[in-house]
């Protein structure tokens, strides 16, 4: 695999080298989002603050960054928060209920409630919840309970089918993915293919002869045809997924364990299926002495389950744990309250950054390849 | 830290596997018939068109290589062949010119012998008429002389005797 990295690493290092400038200007974004003093109230003890100072909590900050939410937040904070709305779709007792996220007024502690269809939905840590009747000593209409300071809320939830910020952003990387795609495909149509390519079908062509030869062929050999476009597709939404989780104000989809259990949902199934003589025998009559199957055959029959498993949490946990670093990097500069901890910050976070263009490309590789050694 | 906010990081949300479900599908179907069967096929048609090119091209320099090697071979048969013309041609001239020297010889000899002959019988027609000019002329003679010595008889008789005198020794 590695010399497969290496044959490639050109291609690798030019895009670190344009994504590398890319992110250098935006990283003064990053340093200024968790700008006002923003301190998530809700996860100092048992989520209902008012305290305005103290320590600024990064991870309520890195956390924000890595999760799914209902609206999608540009910068500000609190009631000056610049963030388009997203439409909340709830499957509750009273059938399908759907508004728009601003109902909430930026609201995540679970003090404002939307009254709709008849029922009453609050948004606790962007999470939907029927309110209580009345509100507690903080203004929350959701029960909560800490149990060695852990907070758990004891209201029963809608089932959520909302457009969040991550759905929001698949939706806008399929778009540009079918249109990138399917114009290249149109320059083939109008060019032919008797002369060279030309702008972003020179540009992709390689990646999508990668994906054919090295990812397709290399693993699975003959009959790899079937596969390439399942693979090329996992491989590019993975791929932009990643690239535009780099972006400040890009949602974090390929960070997101419901994505990567599609994904790796869907390899599973397609081994599976197409699972050919070999592969099947590997597993029920495995080379090795009949004294150890007992102990082999149930191992392999996990392994049916704990490769695609390994593939969700690996890519999940590459972007999340790159992500988490950056902005604990940055978080630096407002937990030393100083501006000259700010260019090591910054120079740390920029080579996070650079190491994460390389992950994008790297593990939108690993999943794909592993997908077909699966 | 706090476990609600964890939880939700490694709990997989519903309605985002629902979406991500419907789209990946959706994408998958897209991408499938408008952007890869294409793309791929195109590529495909490129490898496959510039393999073809690169094999006709070695194709086009055995065939050429081949058809200098044959240029040469023929030139070489030309020219053996010329050589065998020429040779030929030289012999030929030989033996014409041989030929044509044994027959004028033969030519000559003929002619020759054909004068020969000719004269030979020229030469006999006229000693033929030599001699019988000679006869007549001999019997004129005789008869004058017949008649001068016949004139008398004793000069018969001395002419007969004369005569037989000439039969007895013959």
């Amino acid at each position: 695999m590695t010399s497969k990295i290496n044959t490639n690493s050109r291609f690798l290092y030019f895009f670190l080298v344009v994504f590398s400038l890319l992110i250098g200007f935006s990283a003064p974004v990053y340093c200024s989002e968790p700008h006002e003093d923003s301190i998530d109230q809700t996860h100092d003890e048992v989520g209902h603050g008012h305290e305005s100072s103290g320590p600024v909590d990064i991870t309520a900050v890195a956390f924000e960054h890595i999760l799914d939410s209902h609206s999608w937040h540009f910068w500000g904070e609190g009631h000056d928060a610049v963030s388009a709305p997203l439409p909340v779709i709830l499957k509750g007792n009273n059938g399908i209920t759907v508004f728009m996220s601003s109902e909430f007024h930026h609201d995540t502690k679970g003090t404002v409630v939307v009254e709709k269809n008849g029922e009453r939905f609050v948004n606790f840590e962007e999470k939907i919840y029927y309110a209580n009747e009345t509100p507690n000593e903080y203004g929350q209409y959701v029960t909560l309970t800490a149990v060695d300071k852990e907070v758990s809320v004891a209201n029963e939830a809608p089932l959520d089918f909302s457009i969040t910020k991550n759905v929001t952003q698949m939706f806008i990387s399929v778009a540009l993915l079918v249109w990138l795609f399917t114009s290249i495909a149109n320059a083939y149509k109008t060019h032919g293919v008797t002369s060279a390519p030309k702008g972003k079908q020179s540009f992709f062509e390689p990646l999508i002869v990668f994906v054919r030869d090295d990812i397709a062929k290399g693993n699975i050999g003959h009959g790899s045809e079937k596969y390439v476009p399942y693979l090329l597709t996992v491989f590019f939404m993975i791929l932009v997924n990643n690239v535009f989780g780099l972006i400040p104000i890009g949602a974090n989809l390929t960070g997101n364990i419901a994505f990567t259990l599609v994904l790796s949902v869907a390899t599973l199934i397609i081994t599976n299926i197409n699972g050919n003589k070999n592969y099947w025998s590997h597993i029920f009559l495995p080379h090795a002495p009949k004294a150890i199957w007992p102990i082999l055959i149930p191992i392999e029959i996990v392994g049916i389950l704990t490769k695609p498993f390994a593939l969700m949490i690996r890519l999940f946990a590459n972007i999340t744990a790159g992500h988490i670093i950056v902005i604990s990097l940055v978080g630096l500069i407002f937990v030393f309250k100083t501006i000259y901890i700010a260019p090591v910050s910054v120079a740390f976070a920029l080579f996070i950054d650079v190491l994460e263009c390389l992950v994008a490309f790297l593990q939108a590789y690993i999943f794909t390849q592993q997908s077909e050694q699966a | 830290m706090n476990l609600f906010i964890l939880a939700s990081l490694i709990e997989p949300a519903v309605g985002l596997i629902f979406w991500t479900t419907i789209t990946f599908i959706l994408l998958l179907v897209l991408l499938g018939k408008f952007a890869w069967k294409p793309i791929l096929t195109a590529i495909k048609t490129r490898e496959k068109g510039i393999e073809d090119a690169l094999a006709s091209a070695e194709r086009a320099l055995n065939d050429m290589r081949e058809l200098k090697s044959n240029n040469e071979k023929s030139l070489a048969e030309a020219r053996a062949a010329r050589d065998i013309l020429m040779k030929e041609a030289r012999e030929t001239k030989d033996a014409i010119i041989a030929e044509a020297k044994t027959k004028a010889q033969a030519d000559v000899e003929r002619i020759m012998s054909s004068a020969r002959e000719q004269i030979a019988n020229e030469k006999n027609a006229a000693v033929a008429e030599l001699k019988n000019q000679v006869a007549a002329l001999s019997i004129e003679i005789a008869e004058k002389i017949l008649r001068s010595e016949l004139s008398s008889d004793e000069k018969q008789k001395a002419l007969v005797n004369n005569l037989m005198k000439d039969v007895n020794l013959n």
